[in-house]
């Protein structure tokens, strides 16, 4: 393999990393801030996507589609917060997944009812289409514009949680729910803002992805389960540690699947090494997550155990 | 006394002989009609039902149920219509894991089952049942169709790549049944993968001339318009799954100039055909895709059967199923010795007609086709 086939699979899998991020982002505050299981976190992903298709379809505008994207995911997170898991605080955990399963279940059938069975239709813009050379190498730029706004989004969310009053907050609620709410914070209106701010991320991340992947019912939850292995390296609650821990997700799971196939080639025969290889790469990152688990139990960046 | 009781004889050997027609045939449909694969099931469906609405039998009735693509739910499916509903007939199942779990036992227990999608290798061969009839193709057909196109276009170099689960080997086993070349490269990406970025940089990398991908679903969709956005530009060829009427909408015109591999296509020049795709248009009001074309072949199979023989008498309906005695939408259709079609395969360009993406016919791939699995069935 050459060196710049390397370099353009890394960016590859930094770009799945950043979109990994938004997700995890969202996952990791709600399990952080308010001790909430959501399973439905895939959902808002979906939700994000469906909005965007549907604006981008209707005024032809790729911007105007994120930001319905934005809009749509943060009312419905909103809604779902105040309707649903607002009740869920104080229960275990198996009501709470019990519940937010049902919030998939009523979520995916109903953008089918809404919006039909068969896959929309959302592309990448025109101004950002095609392929641009970084020196030798040619590389698409949506997925550079990717990067660029993940990357962006991560710094502007690292700066809301250091220096805002609302990541003071976040920050305390993670660290002690009961004296916050003794201190005269308002609990509740907290919570709603957190859990539609990580159901915004989750619909920025379905509108972005959604141009060059397929807009589709139960999309979601593919990236959920990877979510999950982010937020579980990083560390539950951290926003560095889902940041590090998406990052090492989206290389690991990239690059796997590039290079174990070609590893085994060296010492077996090809057919039989890319069945093999591949195997192997889609196990790469639960490896990689029991590995940092055995080293840290809580998680890369986790507070509690 | 002994005229009467002979004629009553009569009478009833004289009934029982004849189709029954009060009792009629029942039809339980077991497909996807809810989740990411519901497009499917509902395009099989409804091609299935136009072919019964229009057929205006009251004798046959259909029994439809959703199977949410899980296998667990289609046994339970299958137990409920055979054991309450007590169907004949069973068909509907679109994915080849769910047919793996209920085709068995179903035949097993004396039903028959007309396969509208789903043809696994392992019920062609030695596991192939005479009460079971493919009415698609089998599983293999339009890969290895795929794999002779390339061959006979010259192409010298394919990249080809599935999904790593036994369709996607069966598929590019198939493909290489037909293309004996050079491969670039061959790769099995993660099923339900959604990013190919590392894929189309090995391909561009490889100095491959051509791709060949069997993606179904929205695996398909992404890889297609992520490799037109990457601007690799070699000619693409698959089967028809990623390029059929209910996704081209998804891809867009990212799709446009792919070569795809389908034994049906809505241009075939025949009477049938274009009474069905008229006919299924006005009914629904959208373009008929290759599984609403299978349903209603299916139907009109089954349909023909009824005509001929009583359902009761498995082996008289069994022949008559065989003969395969209807207009098929694809034309010429007949069966191998072990039920699966015998039908010629088109290769497909994916083009624009005014504001609509969808597939006209630019050539025969291979004439004819049967299956490689005709010899291991001993039925």
């Amino acid at each position: 393999m050459s060196g710049l086939l390397l370099i353009e699979q890394v960016l590859n899998g930094l770009q799945s990393g950043v979109m990994l991020f938004l997700m995890a982002a969202g996952l990791t505050l709600v399990f952080g801030v308010m001790g909430l299981i959501n399973l439905a976190h895939g959902s808002l992903y979906m939700v994000g996507a469906f909005a965007a298709a549907a604006v981008a379809a209707a005024t032809g505008s790729f911007l105007l589609a994120l930001i319905a994207a934005l809009a749509a995911a943060a009312a419905a997170g909103a809604l779902i917060e105040l309707l649903v898991i607002r009740r869920l605080y104080a229960r275990d955990h198996l009501d709470q997944v019990l519940a937010t399963f049902a919030l998939i279940l009523i979520l995916s059938e109903g953008t089918r009812w809404l919006f039909g069975s068969f896959p929309l239709y959302l592309d990448v813009p025109s101004w950002l289409s095609g392929p641009v050379s970084l020196g030798p190498i040619q590389y698409p730029l949506y997925r550079l514009a990717i990067i660029v706004v993940g990357l962006a989004v991560a710094g502007g969310l690292g700066l809301l949680i250091a220096r805002t009053r609302l990541g003071i907050r976040i920050r305390a609620g993670e660290a002690d729910r009961e004296m916050i709410a003794a201190l005269g914070v308002d609990i509740s209106k907290l919570y709603t803002m957190v859990f539609a701010l990580g159901a915004a991320l989750a619909g920025l991340a379905g509108a972005l992805v959604g141009a060059i992947q397929s807009v589709q019912v139960g999309m979601g939850e593919p990236v959920l389960i990877l979510a999950f292995v982010v937020i579980v390296i990083g560390g539950i609650g951290s926003i560095k540690g889902a940041f590090i821990g998406a990052l090492l997700v989206g290389l690991t799971d990239t690059l796997g699947g590039v290079l174990l196939p070609q590893a085994f080639g060296l010492f077996m025969e090809p057919s039989a090494a890319t069945t093999v290889g591949a195997s192997l790469a889609s196990m790469a990152i639960y490896i990689l997550m029991a590995g940092v688990l055995i080293w840290r139990p809580s998680g890369l960046f986790g507070a509690r155990a | 006394m002994k005229m009467t009781k002979l004629a009553a004889l009569t009478a009833a050997t004289m009934l029982a002989g004849l189709p029954v027609m009060a009792e009629g045939v029942k039809v339980g449909m077991i497909t996807t009609l809810s989740g990411g694969g519901a497009g499917l099931g509902i395009d099989a469906r409804d091609g299935f039902m136009l072919a019964v609405k229009q057929a205006g039998r009251s004798d046959l009735e259909v029994v439809i149920e959703d199977d949410q693509r899980k296998p667990e739910v289609a046994v339970q499916l299958a137990d409920k219509m055979i054991q309450s509903d007590k169907v004949d007939v069973l068909t509907g199942i679109i994915w080849s894991n769910l047919a793996m779990a209920v085709v068995p036992a179903a035949v097993a227990q004396g039903k028959f089952y007309l396969s509208v999608n789903a043809a696994p290798s392992a019920l062609a061969g030695k596991g192939c049942n005479p009460n079971y009839f493919s009415v698609a193709y089998q599983n293999d057909n339009l890969h290895e169709a795929a794999g002779a196109y390339l061959a006979k276009s010259g192409f010298k170099k394919p990249f080809i790549l599935a999904p790593n689960y036994p369709a996607g080997q069966d598929s590019l086993t198939g493909f290489k049944r037909f293309y004996t070349g050079e491969l670039a490269g061959e790769i099995y990406t993660k099923l339900g993968q959604t990013d190919y970025a590392a894929e189309i940089a090995q391909i561009r990398a490889s100095g491959a001339d051509s791709v060949f991908f069997f993606l179904p679903g929205g695996m398909g969709i992404s890889f297609t318009k992520q490799y037109a956005d990457s601007g690799v530009g070699l000619p693409v060829v698959g089967p028809a799954f990623s390029f059929d009427q209910g996704i081209l909408g998804a891809v867009g015109e990212a799709a446009l100039g792919v070569k795809n591999t389908s034994q049906w296509s809505k241009d075939i020049d025949n009477d049938a055909n274009k009474a069905f795709v008229a006919g299924f248009e006005a009914e629904y009001g959208r373009l008929p895709s290759l599984y609403a074309a299978q349903g209603f072949d299916t139907a009109n199979l089954l349909i023909s059967a009824i005509n001929k023989a009583d359902v009761a008498d498995a082996a008289a309906f069994r022949d008559a199923l065989k003969a395969a005695d209807f207009a098929s939408v694809r034309g010429k259709f007949s069966f191998a010795s072990n039920n699966h079609p015998i039908q010629d395969i088109y290769v497909r360009e994916v083009v624009k007609e005014g504001d609509v993406i969808t597939n006209k016919i630019v050539g025969v791939a291979m004439e004819d086709r049967s299956n490689a699995y005709v010899d291991e069935c001993k039925m």
